[in-house]
Order: structure tokens, then sequence, then C-alpha cells
């Protein structure tokens, strides 16, 4: 074993970046007591596709390709021996989606894994992993998109009811390079996520889409960072989220850093709850720091409400029950993300969930 | 045949100086196939009626009844209301972000008709409906009334009323923010679905013009929370003539 684990900084939850995460609920994935198991859980769903290389590579021939201060992604790197590796090579066009599957898991042992996928120059692929099942699972994803390429990645955290799953899901975005996430959170006991983003060079461009839906005693946290360290890049973050039942929480930070080099900047963050029964609480702290003038545009927003009286009262008024209006609220509320992932079949089975969610909570 | 019954309704709305009487006794009887107009001015109390039917959760009634060939209308919930035959095409309608016409559409129907329209059958009824109004076809996947013009909101107001079938239906101001070719064409929506449904029909209006295109059978004053007159067409001609001056100073 190697020393650096005992010697790191353990959060005390005093630390602006902890202060909202119960941190008796993440498995001591962050104090160095989980008990790590040497497991590598993520596989690929699809078939062979040219240009696409899936592997388990040693951690010696694939560095991390950024500096993270969180202290769970410092023990992932401390602890893996090996990288799972997506390569999609340069130009390749990949018309179906990517499929990465994490299923096989434990709850009396932690997987911790660090991801690599590599999008090469004017590559453009979509990847959707599928995380479901039980499991602890501490998660240091990289994603390096190369000039000109083009990612959508679609996340997907369906997992059972027990599942605590802290991850980081990093992307350096490169000359003319667009990255697009898409974030869905709807199981687990404890999903704390940080979607960041960080431009190497112009012209690069992000979009960080997200829901997430909290249901009595989940706690759903996601904190994107997007680093606009150089001129000319774009970034737009739009979160949305529901929560019902007692004791759901959910925390959305959207911090936002234009540092005096990222002249030309453009960005915008959006965040939304839906508040569908009493006892719940969503936190949300949109951040903006500028350090330039020089920009085309800066803002963000955020809200929090009620189901709105009048949606329900004309759904009704059509003979619509009050139960089946706001279903169609809510799913309505979602869709506007959810049909952005693209595929009938993971939508309308997400939607599936997100109802028989609701009706469990009785909102 | 169907017959709404609206006797001495008396509505209050909650501010923040307290309870505001709006609507003061209203007595109106509506039988199926029958078109009575309501017309008054501007605040008048014409939409807090037609809400107070509908039961917008907005309205307390302080008193009075309103019954559905007998049964307690006030008593229902909102879809319940719609389910025993009441329609309101609405002043404002509201945006629901997100849900399509099409899906919206047919929650409604397969609640009404309490079970879900043939796939097949359903298409087509939807494509007849809003051929009928001039809709462009992309409009069944736009999201409910969200970006709508005026006249699409109106125009969608009335391709519900045509799908949906009510027993009696209220139309609150479906004339306003019309141009003449949009009026033109909401109206034979209305006549169309009254002829073929035999509708009793509650036009609410501010203005005649609507009244040359969809012909009531009686005509209602609606001044500071109840009716003041009655009769029959000529009463809107007289309106049309002298305004509502002499109701409001009363
Ligand atoms: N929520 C409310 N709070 C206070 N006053 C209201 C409220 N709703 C309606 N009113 C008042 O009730 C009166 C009647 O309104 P309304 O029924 O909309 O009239 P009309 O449809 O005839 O123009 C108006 O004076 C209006 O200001
Ligand atoms: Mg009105």
């Amino acid at each position: 074993m190697t020393t650096l684990t005992t010697n790191y900084l353990t959060p005390t939850g005093r630390e602006e970046a902890w202060r909202f995460t119960p941190l008796k609920r993440l498995g001591g994935l962050h104090d160095g007591t989980a008990v790590i198991a040497d497991r590598h859980s993520l596989t690929l769903g699809s078939g062979n596709v040219a240009g696409v290389s899936f592997a388990l590579v040693s951690a010696s021939d694939a560095s991390p390709i950024s500096e993270s201060d969180d202290v769970i992604v410092a023990r992932i790197r401390d602890f893996a021996k090996e990288v799972s590796v997506l390569t999609i090579a340069a130009n390749t066009e990949v018309a179906e989606p990517i499929f990465l599957k994490r299923s096989a898991g434990a709850l009396d042992t932690a997987e911790f894994s660090r991801v690599l996928i590599r999008v090469e120059n004017h590559a453009r692929a979509t990847v959707i992993i599928e995380n479901s099942g039980d499991t602890h699972l501490a998660e240091d994803l990289e994603i390096s998109v190369a000039p000109g390429a083009s990612l959508t990645l679609v996340s997907l955290q369906e997992w059972g009811g027990k599942s605590i799953h802290a991850g980081r899901q990093h992307a350096v975005v490169d000359r003319d390079a667009s990255f697009k996430s898409i974030i869905v959170t709807i199981g687990g006991s404890l999903v704390r996520l940080l979607p960041t983003v960080e431009f190497a060079a112009p012209g690069a461009s992000c979009e960080l889409l997200g829901v997430y839906f909290a249901t009595s005693g989940q706690f759903f946290e996601h904190r994107m960072f997007v680093d606009h360290k150089v001129p000319n890049a774009k970034s737009r973050v739009n979160y949305k989220g529901a929560l019902a039942g007692d004791q759901a929480h959910t925390v959305w930070i959207g911090d936002v850093f234009i540092r005096a080099a990222a002249e030309g900047t453009d960005t915008y963050e959006l965040n939304r709850n839906l508040l569908l029964s009493d006892g719940a609480r969503a936190d949300s702290v949109p951040n903006l720091e500028i350090e330039t003038g020089e920009i085309v545009g800066a803002g963000h927003a955020s809200t929090t409400g009620r189901f709105d009286d009048e949606q329900l009262f004309y759904l009704m008024s059509r003979g619509i029950t009050l139960a089946d209006a706001r279903r169609l609220v809510v799913r309505g509320f979602f869709n506007e993300i959810v049909s952005e992932i693209g595929n009938e079949e993971i939508q309308t089975r997400l939607m599936d969930r997100i109802d028989s969610e609701l009706a469990k909570a009785g909102a | 045949m169907s017959t709404l019954e609206i006797r001495g309704l008396k509505v209050s709305v909650d501010t923040e100086n307290g309870a505001v009487e709006i609507l003061k006794g209203v007595d109106l009887t509506i039988k199926s196939g029958e078109t009575h107009a309501i017309m008054g001015p501007n605040g008048s109390g014409k939409s807090t009626l037609a809400y107070s039917i509908a039961g917008h959760p907005k309205y307390n009634i302080t008193g009075g009844t309103v019954t559905l060939d007998g049964a307690d209308v006030l008593e229902m919930t909102v879809d319940e209301r719609a389910k025993a035959g009441l329609f309101l095409a609405m002043q404002y309608p509201v945006e629901v972000p997100g849900v399509s016409v099409s899906n919206f559409l047919r929650t409604a129907a397969t609640a009404l008709r309490g079970e879900a329209p043939k796939l097949r059958t359903w298409v087509g009824e939807v494509k007849d409906a809003m051929q009928a109004l001039s809709m462009d076809p992309s409009f069944a996947q736009r999201n409910v009334n969200e970006g709508f013009s005026g006249g699409e909101k109106k125009r969608h107001e009335i391709m519900q009323l045509e799908l949906l079938k009510p027993k009696i239906a209220i139309l609150d101001e479906t004339d306003s923010g019309l141009d003449v070719d949009a009026l033109r064409i909401v109206s034979e929506g209305v006549n169309r679905a009254k002829e073929s449904n035999n509708i009793g029909v509650v036009l609410i209006t501010h203005y005649t013009r609507i009244l040359r295109y969809i012909k009531p059978d009686f005509v209602h004053v609606f001044a500071n929370g109840k009716i003041v007159e009655e009769g029959g067409p000529e009463l809107a001609d007289k309106l049309e003539a002298n305004g509502y001056a002499e109701y409001v100073t009363a």
C-alpha cells in the first residue's frame, strides 16, 4: 500500500465542496474506510465497431489528463492500477451510440474506478453509460475531446435504492471541439457527481444537461465546474430536478470561472427545481466568477417552485385526473432534456421510471 | 337533453385585503342546443362565472347552486365536471411546457371516453379537426399553448371542443384577439360542434361582432357581478348601438 491514502486530507463537511454532502452516508469512499475490491465492472455493451476500441490498460500507460483537488479522485488515482480506456479513432464517425454498462456490483465492498474516454481529432460519437443495480462506486472519468471532435456523453444513474456513487466526469475540450453531457440521476441512495469541463483551446464548446428526481431519503448532488481559461469558448448548463417525499434532498452547484485570458466567452447556466411535496429540500447555487469584461455573455438563473395550479387546472378541465395531470406536468418538465438523449427506448424507460417513482412517492 | 342550472351563485376571491365578492347572485339556465350570449364590460365578472363553473381553485363559492341534470356540480372535482359534460374554452389558455398537443389531446380523450381511442381512427379524427380549423399538421407536435399566437390558442381550444364533445360549453372571449378570417373559421368550428352534438353554448363576449357568425337565442347583459338585463338577439343590437354605459353607471 502507498502512504498517500493515509496522509490524504479527509473532508470534515465544513469545506465548501462538502458542505451539503452527508458524509456518513458516503460508505467511506472519502475517508479511506471503504473496503476496496479489485473490480472492473464497466463493460462494452455494443459490438465491434470500426475505429472504436475498449480495453483495460495499465495505469502507467494511461496517465490522468487533468488535475483534481477532489479527495475521492485522489484516492482512486492512488489505488487504481488499471484504467478502462475507450478510444474513438481520428476521423471516425460512429452513427450508433456506443454503450458502456455497469451492473455487477456489491454493497460490502467498493469499486474505485478510473475511466478514460478519448475522442481523437475530428471523430464524432455518442457514448451512453448505463449504471444499474446496487453497488458502491467511486469513479474518476476523464474525457478528452481532441481538436474538431465532437462527443455526446449520456450518463444514466438508474441505480437500485442502496447504491452509493461518487464520481467526477471531467472533460478537456480542445480547439473547435464540442462536448455535450447529459446526466440523468433517478436511482441510488446517494449520488454525488462532478461534471467538470476545461477548455484547452479557443473555439471549444460544451453543453452540460441533466435531470434528477429524488424521492424519500435520496441525496443527489451535481456540482459543475466550467473553466473558461482560453478565449472564445462557449458553455451552456441546463439542469432540471424534481423532488418528492420526506428527506429527499438535491444539490446543484454551478461554478463557472471566466479567467482574465478568456475574452469572448459566452456562458449561460440554468437550474430549475420542482418541489412536489413538503419535507423535500433543493439547494441550488449558481456561481459566476468573472475576471474579464471582454465577453459575449455570461448569465445564470435558478428557480425552485411547486406545481403550477393553472397548469393542473387546465389539464383537469379536460377530464384528466389530478394524478395524471401531475404526471403529465412532471414528464413535460423533464422532456426538454430527456428528449435530447435521442434514443426512444431509453427515453421511454426513463420516463416510465420517473412515473413509477412519482406514484410511489404519492406526490 | 341536458340542463345546466345556475341559481343565486355568489363567488368571492381572496385578496390581500380579505375576501372580495365578485359574483353577487347569478341565475342562468342553459339547455342543450341553446346558445346564450353573456355580454358585459371588462371586470364585470364574466370570467369569474366561467371559472367558477369549471371549478378553478382560486374562486370561493359563498352561495347558490350549480347543477347539471340535477347533479351537484359544485361538489365535483375539476376533472369530474369535465366528465359530467362541461367544457370551458379559456380566455387565456395555459402553457404546459414539454407536453405535446397530440399527447394532451389523447390523454384528455382517454379520460373523457373512459378508454383510449383506437389509434387509427384517432389519428384521423385529430387530423380532420385540425384541418377544419385551418391548422398546420405540425401543430400536433408543439407543446400545449407554448409560443402559440393568440389566434392559435383559440383555435386549439375550439379544436378540443370538437374532439371532446361536451354537453355544455362555456366559451370565454373566444373571439378576442382574432382577425376577421380567424373569427370566421373559429365560429364555424363552434357551429359545427354545436350542430353535430347538440351542445348548449354559453358565449361570453365583450363585443357583438362574433354574434354575426354565432347566432344567440338569448342575450344576457352582465354588469357588476350579476345579470342586469335579458332578452333575445335584438338586445345585442341595442348594446351595439349604446354600449354598456347605462348598466355600468346604474
Ligand atoms: N384574484 C383576484 N384578486 C382580486 N381581484 C380579482 C381576482 N380575480 C378577479 N378579480 C376581480 O374580479 C373582477 C371580475 O374579473 P373577471 O371575472 O376577470 O371579469 P371579466 O371577465 O368580466 O373581465 C375584476 O374586477 C377583477 O379585478
Ligand atoms: Mg374575462
